[in-house]
């Protein structure tokens, strides 16, 4: 398996009142075609800026370091202007809230086909039959007329399916979706991971998909990274890092989730707060929630090593081993 | 007699152009002292309106709400009274129902002042009292909301309900501006406060694998009417309604078995023009003739449940039961 979009020792720090913060802290992941790739992590992990920067997208003031290689070259050290060739042809990005990411006062046609004209050149008439193309695509009911239309006139469900057109719409090789469904009522949100699934198979898309909800995660991701704090904390296939968590952190998060075969067991949170990036703990950020911290956990930060069942995990106390030692 | 007893509530909102759009069209739920009853449905189908009516922020057209016996009355320009204070209400956002410029403390003692329930002098070890009930630390009271985290603020919220000592409070979707770790911590505090002080809770959320593990009775709306009350237990291990059914199918799971979950087909109609018979009708993987024209009553079944769907009713279950039989 090649990689379309190779992540290397990725940081982005953004400059402050106090000085350079580190919003990202050293992450590395590869995204191969037709594969989705799962980014988890809470609020404040950097997730987010960690998908702004591969689209070049970062707040002003904002400096990258690491690398970011897709088809031989670097999507961070681009200039603007190849940059702006490279969004919506090579990657397109869809946002949580299709409310605010489509124009209120454009009409769909106007907003699917502006890419097409713009980017790949199209006549308003090829334009036009490729834009009813798309929206069929995403099983948009009476396409034609749809394209008439203004975003308030469909449903959160229907605009989320528009935005995706829109980001498919000059045939982009890696789709970035943040938090996609998070804005959606569960019976909508598993119709469009069903649409993603049918994308990344059918036109061998690859997707990285971003979110806090490791049951969207575990239902669509191949491979996945959770992310605490700006570092990575555990990475590898979706089946073991879901399946069989083995960070502290990752467990801690499978296990607050209301479970399906144990209702009647009390959730189990992950005591304190998500650690900000401007109050990041010292050494492993997490120790001041893991109940498997020791004293050292404080000053060194972790290394990101590869444990024998093809993940990586940054932990020196695997759980396991700490419950095998009590 | 219940604590709180909505029998056949219509709430009617009028467009612009003056038709009524009946957002809850006759439901009925009763919720008992201690008792946390949860109220699941997708976006638009009158959850919020119905909670809203709970505690008389919008008026009912039709039917009644009743709390401790008494009529609840529509909140008017007039201070709330007296008897109703004991009826409260928990927003699902608190970074915009708490006062960003006032201090947490002189918030939470709000109630006291305006229910001059409390000698000034025992203000202060109230508000202390009421922040560890909570699960905050009591020098929190000097702070503002802006220097707290999402899953603080929305304990300072339940705070602020628990301060006029009520017997009944409706929740808003309270967890779903919340982390899912933090999501935990505020789901377990609802269920130690409902046992601990008798509480009896309305809890409204969009998911229901939450409400799965807080809730003792789970109600399920459709466009307006309750479909199905139940047990929470036995909702879930056999739901009757195919609504029901579709809601728990649409479920992700987080078990790393990379299971899509299933999507409900079609969209909720509009509410104005609500399809005939069976609300659900359009939409119903079992529907029959029946369905189109006549529209089932939520009707009374074993184990303290109810349903309002023609499978399951009496004749229709018998004949069932006959066309197997040789």
């Amino acid at each position: 398996m090649t990689a379309l979009l190779s992540v290397n020792d990725l940081h982005v720090w953004l400059d402050t009142a106090r000085g350079p913060l580190a919003i990202v802290d050293g992450v590395s992941f590869d995204v191969a075609a037709g594969q989705v790739f799962g980014l988890a992590g809470e609020s404040g992990s950097g997730k987010t800026i960690t998908a702004l920067a591969l689209l070049g997208l970062l707040p002003a003031g904002a400096r990258t370091g690491g690398s970011a290689t897709m088809a031989g070259r670097d999507l961070l050290a681009m200039t603007s202007s190849a940059r702006r060739r490279t969004r919506g042809r090579e990657i397109a990005m869809v946002f949580q809230d299709p409310t605010s990411s489509l124009h209120p006062m454009l009409t769909i046609e106007r907003q699917l086909t502006e890419h097409l004209r713009y980017q790949l050149g199209l006549s308003a008439k090829d334009a036009h039959r490729r834009a009813v193309a798309l929206l069929t695509d995403v099983r948009i009911p009476d396409p034609e007329a749809a394209m008439r239309g203004y975003p308030h006139q469909f449903s959160g469900g229907m605009r989320q399916r528009i935005q995706i057109a829109i980001g498919l719409a000059c045939e982009p090789r890696l789709l970035v979706a943040d938090e996609p469904t998070t804005a959606l009522d569960v019976t909508v949100q598993a119709g469009i991971l069903r649409l993603l699934h049918r994308l990344c198979q059918e036109k061998h898309l690859a997707v990285i998909l971003i979110t806090h909800d490791l049951g969207v995660l575990s239902s669509l991701a191949d491979t996945v990274t959770v992310m605490y704090a700006g570092r990575v904390a555990e990475s590898g296939p979706t089946a073991q890092v879901m399946g069989h968590a083995r960070h502290p952190y990752t467990r801690g998060l499978v296990d607050a989730l209301p479970h399906p075969e144990a209702a009647d067991r009390a959730l189990v949170p992950i005591a304190g707060d998500p650690a900000g990036p401007e109050s990041r703990p010292s050494g492993c950020a997490f120790h001041p929630r893991c109940r498997y911290a020791k004293p050292s956990c404080r000053i060194a930060v972790p290394p990101l090593v590869r444990v024998d069942d093809g993940r990586e995990m940054a932990c020196p106390v695997d759980p396991l081993v700490a419950s095998m030692a009590r | 007699m219940s604590l709180l007893e909505m029998r056949d509530v219509q709430v009617v909102y009028q467009r612009r152009d003056g038709t009524p759009v009946p957002a809850v069209a006759g439901a009925s739920l009763d919720v008992n002292a201690g008792e946390i009853v949860g109220l699941v449905g997708e976006t638009g189908c009158g959850k919020s309106s119905l909670a809203k009516a709970a505690v008389g922020l919008v008026p009912v057209a039709a039917g009644t709400v009743t709390f401790e016996g008494r009529a609840v009355h529509v909140l008017g320009r007039r201070a709330r009274r007296p008897s109703e204070r004991r009826l409260q209400l928990v927003f699902q956002n608190p970074y915009e129902s708490i006062n960003p410029r006032r201090t947490v403390g002189a918030q939470v003692a709000d109630a006291f002042a305006i229910g001059r329930t409390l000698p000034k002098s025992s203000w202060r070890p109230r508000v202390e009292d009421l922040l560890r009930r909570v699960g905050l630390p009591v020098d929190l009271a000097r702070r503002f909301p802006h220097q707290l985290s999402g899953g603080q603020r929305q304990r300072i919220a339940i705070a602020r309900a628990l301060a006029a000592d009520p017997a009944m409070i409706v929740l808003d979707e309270p967890l779903s501006a919340l982390d899912s770790s933090v999501q935990a911590q505020v789901a377990n505090l609802l269920v130690d406060l409902a046992r601990d002080l008798h509480v009896g809770m309305l809890l409204i959320s969009h998911d229901l694998a939450i409400i799965r593990h807080v809730a003792h009775r789970t109600a399920v709306m459709y466009l307006g009417v309750v479909v199905e009350t139940a047990p929470t237990a036995q909702l879930w291990s056999a739901p009757m309604h195919p609504y029901t059914q579709a809601l728990i199918d649409a479920i992700p799971h987080a078990d790393g078995a990379g299971h899509l979950p299933v999507a409900l087909t079609g969209e909720i109609p509009d509410p104005a023009r609500p399809p005939s018979g069976c609300r659900f009708h359009p939409r119903c993987p079992h529907v029959m003739d029946r369905c189109l024209t006549d529209v089932p009553a939520l009707e009374e079944k074993a184990g303290g449940r109810r349903v309002a769907c023609w499978l399951h009713e009496e004749h229709v279950v018998a004949h069932r039961a006959a066309g197997v039989a040789p």
